[in-house]
């Protein structure tokens, strides 16, 4: 068992390795074979530990040491993991929607010339990722997280013969720099004060020496959580995550859904201790969640392109996460991000699907009555986002905001605002998503699909489709039956929430089912009836502002990057400049000097020789 | 100086004083040559005087030393010059078959090609 762990994230390096040092020696099946193979074997070993925790529950945890990374003047961090359920459940998720998605990629880039680099940046996140949830230490982890961020820069980027992906990988990277920033700084704060980053041993210290809302207690936790709002795109780092749909469709499912946004929720939940420490902090994280699931809600209703209708959509529901931990419910936070996971990797791969048989369109308004040339896609599509509008009881999307909104109103740290918040946030949510699946399946053709899709791409789809409707049922609301395997499984590392008595749950998940039915009818009516009012919306200052994401964008230029650019202007001419640029001409002067003598006659040559060796006989002889 | 040789003559030696001066006189000669000619074969010939009297040095010293080792030494200079020439004789047949021109001063395509811009201010 100890000697498995370290397998999970070494196997997709070592595939990595391969496949960036010897991958124009294999052909291209074979790199997809390599590929795809490591993450499976991964997903596979995950599986085996898995069974191996739910036969043996009660036993907490297990670390895996491998090796002593840094060991000096009393400060140790080791190459060690630590299996329990928590980082089991994200590495499930990574390891097996991540070997679909690679699955699936196979097929999608196969006529790309970055083939071999896509498998192998790929593989580098799926193994920087498995080391970040796997990390027994902060160092560890962040590690894991850089390495994550990189990979997601890269991916961007994938196409960077055009400008504007370059611009969008920056982008993103530097935003999530500022976060990284940020949670450096938290790491150091708890070095100093416990001089350790062993993340059992720092919680135990946290909560011993620690009074609850000690100043410390807060710093510490504001900038990790600096780190996770950055990482999960949310509130006020949120800009990057709709520009990063620059990349494949597969890398935007794997790292821009389902994985690497979610470290936020990931660091959160696994330093629960320190933020429990920090109630201030612990509302910011709930108010944040609220106020970004209906920002992003909105700006997904104006959107054109498929992909950022879904980037929106992420924003969104990662925001229910952050309300989900903000108010104590750690362990359906999780839940929701795995039943996310599935869906939203669903939904991206379909969308990609759908982009790669129109010759990569991803106007949705020049789509339109695909629903009979690519049935399949259109099912799973269809069931993906019925999972994301958590169409009640027969999808998993249900179950897991259920839990989330119940909470939201029994849960003692919680507001009826917070409630609200979500509840408006999945009637927005059910409206742009069948906003999406009629514009782009309804209606009229537009654009004629010019193949069908291979089986590469449809198994994964269909198996994703399946864990979207049927993955809810591991964990039931109390009124439905006593089916709690998810929360079961956390018992032992996270809290269960503080409820306050008087309530009916049924009574809340009839208003939910009745809010979301509402959303999508409202979405017929609207989008499959062509509605007159949507055209006059159309082109308004209030759709423009929802299409350009609140101004946010416009607001960080305006506020940064423009005072700047300003700045940098006005001081280029400095004195510190002065110095290099008089240097450098001082340089060039003497260049142009000297060249002179250069002057390609012979004769003047050797009297320049004479001449020299003259001065040093000279010089020597009268010394 | 007198030396008594074995047959009783007398010779009258000069001092090595002005035998090295002679020998420097003979490769300013040399030297002289190789800067103000400009064809080529003369140049060729000046650094033949100048190798020479740098042998001579040798042998000059080798006489004053009483030792073989200046003359020993004078022969592998020889044999170089020879080697020298042969390659410089051929040098020089190339380039008159390529520019039609025995003179240095014409052949300075490797001049830095900046040579006429201004010097930046």
């Amino acid at each position: 068992m100890r000697i498995l762990i370290p397998l999970i994230p070494a196997i997709p390096l070592l595939s990595f390795l391969i496949i960036a040092l010897a991958g124009r020696f294999i052909s291209k099946k074979a790199v997809g074979a390599i590929g795809t193979g490591s993450v499976i074997f991964s997903a596979l070993i995950t599986i085996a530990a898995g069974l191996y925790f739910l036969s043996s529950a009660g036993e907490g945890a297990v670390t895996s040491s491998v090796y002593s990374w840094i060991n000096t003047g009393g400060f140790s961090a080791g190459i060690s993991f630590l299996l329990d359920p928590l980082s089991l459940v994200f590495c499930f998720v990574i390891t097996f929607v991540g070997a679909l998605i690679h699955l699936y990629s196979i097929e999608f880039m196969r006529d790309d010339d970055g083939f071999r680099r896509f498998f192998a940046y790929m593989n580098l996140f799926v193994g920087s990722m498995l080391i970040l949830v796997l990390a027994d230490n902060l160092l560890l982890l962040y590690l894991g997280w850089e390495g994550v961020g990189l990979c997601s820069y890269l991916l961007i980027g994938f196409w960077y013969k055009e400008p504007e992906n370059g611009y969008a990988a920056r982008k993103a990277f530097i935003v999530t720099r500022i976060g990284d920033t940020a949670m450096i700084l938290g790491l150091f704060l708890l070095l100093i004060s416990f001089g350790t980053l062993n993340i059992q041993d720092l919680m135990q210290q946290a909560s011993g020496r620690w009074a609850a809302g000690s100043p410390l207690a807060v710093i510490s936790a504001v900038l990790l959580l600096g780190g996770a709002l950055g990482k999960s795109a949310q509130l006020p780092l949120q800009t990057w995550l709709p520009d990063a749909m620059a990349g494949p469709s597969p890398v935007s499912a794997l790292i821009h859904a389902a994985t690497m946004v979610t470290a936020g929720v990931y660091l959160i939940t696994r330093t629960h201790v320190l933020f429990t420490l920090a109630p201030v902090v612990m509302t910011a994280i709930a108010v944040i969640g609220a106020i970004t699931l209906l920002i992003a809600g909105f700006s997904a209703l104006a959107q054109h392109d498929l992909k950022r209708v879904l980037a929106y959509s992420t924003i969104s529901q990662i925001g229910y996460m952050f309300l989900a931990m903000g108010i104590g419910a750690w362990s359906a936070a999780v839940f929701h991000f795995m039943i996310h996971a599935f869906f939203k990797a669903l939904l991206f791969l379909s969308a990609g699907a759908v982009i790669h048989l129109l010759h990569h369109e991803h106007d949705m308004f020049r789509m339109g009555g695909l629903h009979k040339k690519m049935p399949l896609i259109f099912y799973t599509f269809l069931t993906g986002a019925a999972s994301l509008s958590a169409l009640p009881l027969i999808t998993a999307g249900f179950y897991s905001k259920d839990q989330i909104l119940w909470f939201g109103w029994t849960s003692a740290s919680s507001s009826h605002w917070l409630w609200l918040a979500g509840i408006t946030g999945a009637l927005l949510t059910s409206l742009y998503t069948f906003r999406m699946v009629f514009i782009t399946f309804y209606g009229e053709l537009k654009t004629e699909p010019h193949e069908k899709a291979g089986a590469l791409m449809t198994v994964p789809l269909i198996i994703l489709a399946i864990l979207s409707a049927a993955g809810g049922f591991i964990e039931l609301p109390e009124n439905f039956g006593p089916v709690h395997l998810f929360s079961r499984l956390f018992e032992t590392v996270l809290p269960s929430v503080a409820i306050e008595e008087g309530s009916s749950e049924l009574i809340f998940q009839i208003v939910s089912a009745v809010i979301t039915l509402g959303g999508i009818y409202l979405a017929y009516l609207l989008f499959f009836r062509n509605s007159p009012i949507v055209k006059r919306i159309r082109g308004t200052r209030l759709s423009d502002f929802f299409y350009s994401g609140w101004g946010f964008d416009w607001l960080y230029n305006f506020l940064f990057v423009k005072p700047v650019v300003w700045f940098s202007e006005v001081d280029r001419k400095d004195f510190i400049d002065a110095v290099y640029t008089s240097i450098a001409r001082m340089t060039g002067y003497f260049n142009v000097l000297i060249s002179r003598s250069q002057n390609g006659k012979l004769r003047w040559y050797v009297l320049f020789l004479t001449a020299g060796i003259t001065v040093l006989l000279v010089v020597i002889l009268s010394l | 100086m007198y030396i008594r040789t074995e047959e009783d003559e007398i010779m009258v030696t000069i001092s090595m004083e002005i035998q090295i001066l002679f020998a420097a006189l003979l490769f300013l000669i040399g030297l002289i040559g190789f800067l103000v000619r400009r064809n080529i074969i003369f140049m060729l010939m000046s650094i033949e005087i100048m190798l020479n009297s740098a042998a001579l040095v040798f042998v000059i010293a080798g006489a004053h030393w009483l030792q073989a080792d200046g003359q020993v030494m004078f022969i592998f200079i020889l044999t170089v010059s020879a080697a020298e020439v042969s390659v410089g004789l051929a040098l020089i047949l190339q380039m008159y078959h390529h520019f039609k021109t025995l003179d240095a001063d014409a052949l300075r395509k490797l001049r830095d090609s900046r040579e006429n811009e201004d010097i930046p201010q």
